[in-house]
């Protein structure tokens, strides 16, 4: 790497991210489970498929419109999960304590990750704290594991899509990293965008249940819908075109962006999830997904081709083309 | 979206663009001299839409981009020094000056802080009375009256521990000077619609007086890019060289006085160092007398000569002079996460536009 220093930009989900991985880590530890990438490893046993992933939290602030960084350890370890099949599951949690956090923060955290495990129908099964001296920390910070059987008969992942599948949203793209960012200070952005950190565990269970064969699922965290689209069209080996006119942004999302010069494509979600499934399954998906609390805003976005192998490009609102990369440089850091 | 949805329509742009092709006999050369611009036409993938024989130059209008190394590096020498806290709009971070840049600055410990307005400034000098804070300013006409009214401010609070390093530049007197150097046929400009907003027309007037060539405040939805280039290329067949506005909704021929005024009472224009085009008369500012205490400059540091990577030619491309395509170092050596010039990091970088959208 060109850097000899860790920056906030390798945490960013784009780019460096990437680097640091492929570079730091998966020489070190390759191994077949580990180097597909996806959301979750896929321990084949036996008695059946074990998903196991692990996620850590640092959001800046803790609470913020939508949710706190309670309820995001929770859900976001459980659509991580999801993503591969493994719709119930069990949870560690090891809370990172700073002294001097006052207890009624911690407990209001507590509360929150009880709620959202609750909405997810998962159990917190084991658990660690850890304090560490003030200034060594900033308040809190998560890690959660998740293991959970994946269901029988399915098989997502981001080597899957072909040429002619179909691509969908669930739903409106940075509604998360724009109320983490309208909860900072020094933003003084009037009303609220709240975030869409949600389980997304149900929503999936319902969209297998109605089309077991989709091919891959994700939910476009950090990086946002371009970068999870261009890591499975790498991943795939194929390319995608997506139309920018049929990608739900909420209205006040595409203000701010509008005026912070931001990329909706780029922004990161916590309830949101991109699934492509063989042409035929869409409609029949689409319903399911418009139906659901978690997915009314749901649209077919785009379609995987045979061109272009390995690139994401955009129809635009006014017919031309463009390429979107994946995140290079990196948005703003702590947002999940 | 209000505002913006109408100029985004597909029928419309169609028809704009029909009405190009129909106008537009001879082959132009057009320089879009705001980032911003560039960013829009790349978005829009407006390049593939337009004649084959008209060519899109992209200007030195991001600030980010036409700020010096010799500035960096004195910004990072304040920041090494005790007690102090540097503050700076977020595409600084990664600019590289001679020897490094904040971002690595940051990650070996200095205060360096983002912000997203010059106010915020003034709200961490009170914050923090005991230390120096130093707003590093860059930026055109559009956010020197918010620079201009942040200063204002901190005189009439009696703030002592805030400091300016002024880096803000003008964009006529650039113009001008690209024009003198002919190193780049220009047969027309699609001029800034923010910093219009708040010089107003005046200012270009030379555009058409000194050198015969017309020109379109334009706006950044694709619609108003679309219709500034239509209304250029009609100037252009016409024979005319006149200082249009397409960006009406926002732009006035008087500009924004109240803006202008504020400018006004902080600096007198003065010759700055522009990265690529070197020293241009009255293309910067300097402190009015009253003012001279915020100068960052005056604080005593000590900063090597700035060193230039010798390869990088984001000089050449800030002046229109070669496509970042041209640079051996695109996508070779200098990309986003490791960029050697700044036109590369800066959102509304040149080459950090093609490198994202091609």
């Amino acid at each position: 790497m060109a850097e000899d220093k860790i920056l906030l930009a390798h945490g960013s989900g784009g780019r460096l991210t990437h680097d640091l991985i492929r570079q730091v880590l998966l020489p070190r530890f390759s191994n077949p489970l580990l180097d597909v990438l996806d959301d979750s490893a896929k321990i084949h046993h036996p008695s059946g498929t074990i998903a196991f992933t692990t996620d850590s939290y640092v959001v800046h602030p803790l609470f913020f419109s939508g949710g706190d960084i309670g309820k995001l350890a929770v859900c976001g370890t459980v659509n991580d999960l999801a993503m591969v099949g493994a719709t119930s599951s069990y949870l560690s949690l090891a809370l990172i304590i700073e002294e001097g956090l006052p207890l009624s923060t911690l407990d209001r955290i507590v509360s929150s990750i009880q709620e959202a495990a609750e909405q997810a129908r998962v159990t917190i099964v084991a658990g660690d704290t850890k304090v560490v001296e003030h200034g060594k920390g900033d308040q809190l910070f998560i890690n959660t594991s998740g293991v959970g059987w994946v269901r029988p008969g399915v098989n997502l992942s981001g080597t899957n899509p072909k040429p002619g599948d179909k691509i969908l949203l669930s739903g409106t793209l940075g509604d998360h990293e724009m109320a983490i960012l309208s909860s900072r200070e020094g933003f003084h952005i009037q009303g609220s965008i709240n975030s869409d950190c949600a389980p997304l565990n149900d929503l999936v269970e319902k969209m297998l249940d109605v089309c077991p064969s989709i091919r891959c699922m994700r939910d476009p965290t950090r990086g946002g819908l371009a970068t999870t689209l261009n890591e499975i069209a790498s991943a795939s080996n194929t390319g995608m075109i997506i139309e920018e006119e049929r990608i739900p942004v909420r209205e006040s999302v595409r203000g701010l962006c509008e005026l912070l010069g931001l990329d909706p494509l780029y922004l990161a979600n916590e309830g949101k999830l991109i699934a492509i499934c063989p042409p035929e399954a869409a409609h029949p998906l689409l319903t399911v997904l418009k139906s659901h609390p978690l997915g009314k805003e749901a649209e077919v976005i785009g379609t995987v081709t045979a061109e272009n192998p390995k690139r994401v490009v955009l129809r635009t609102f006014i017919g031309s083309h463009r390429i979107v990369d994946m995140l290079t440089g990196g948005q703003y850091p702590r947002i999940c | 979206m209000k505002f913006v949805d109408e100029f985004r329509n597909k029928e419309l742009a169609t028809a704009l663009i029909r009405k190009i092709q129909t106008v537009s006999s001879r082959p132009v050369h057009l320089m879009e001299v705001c980032g911003t611009h560039t960013v829009s036409i790349f978005r829009y993938g407006l390049r593939s839409l337009l004649p084959e024989s008209m060519k899109l130059i992209s200007g030195p209008g991001c600030p980010v981009c036409v700020t010096p190394n010799r500035d960096i590096d004195l910004a990072i020498a304040l920041t090494r020094q005790k007690d102090a806290i540097l503050v700076t709009f977020g595409d600084m971070m990664r600019v590289p000056g001679s020897t490094s840049n904040l971002q690595r600055e940051k990650a070996e410990g200095r205060d360096i802080r983002m912000v997203y307005s010059p106010l915020d400034a003034l709200t961490i000098a009170k914050d923090y009375p005991n230390k120096r804070v130093i707003f590093f300013a860059i930026g055109f006409e559009t956010t020197s009256p918010t620079i201009a009214a942040a200063i204002l401010q901190a005189a009439e609070e009696r703030l002592r521990n805030l400091f300016i390093l002024d880096s803000q530049k003008r964009i006529p007197p650039a113009l001008q000077v690209l024009l003198q150097a002919k190193r780049v046929k220009i047969d027309g400009f699609i001029l800034p619609g923010h910093v219009s907003a708040i010089l107003g027309t005046t200012p270009y007037e030379f555009l058409s007086r000194e050198f015969g060539r017309p020109a379109v405040i334009t706006g950044f939805e694709p619609l108003d890019i679309l219709h500034g280039i239509w209304m250029l290329v009609n100037q252009i067949e016409d024979g005319r060289a006149d200082i249009e506005i397409q960006y009406r909704r926002v732009v006035h021929e008087e500009g924004n006085r109240i803006a202008l005024a504020k400018i006004d009472e902080v600096f007198e224009t003065n010759e700055a160092e522009w990265r690529g085009l070197g020293s241009i008369p009255e293309s910067g500012y300097r402190f009015k007398k009253p003012f001279l205490s915020m100068d960052a400059r005056t604080i005593p540091v000590e900063v090597d000569s700035p060193k230039e990577h010798p390869e990088c030619l984001c000089g050449e491309v800030l002046q229109g002079v070669i496509a970042p395509t041209d640079c051996p170092l695109f996508k070779t050596v200098c990309t986003p996460e490791n960029p050697v010039g700044p036109c590369m990091v800066s959102i509304e970088g040149t080459c950090h536009t093609h490198f994202k959208f091609q």
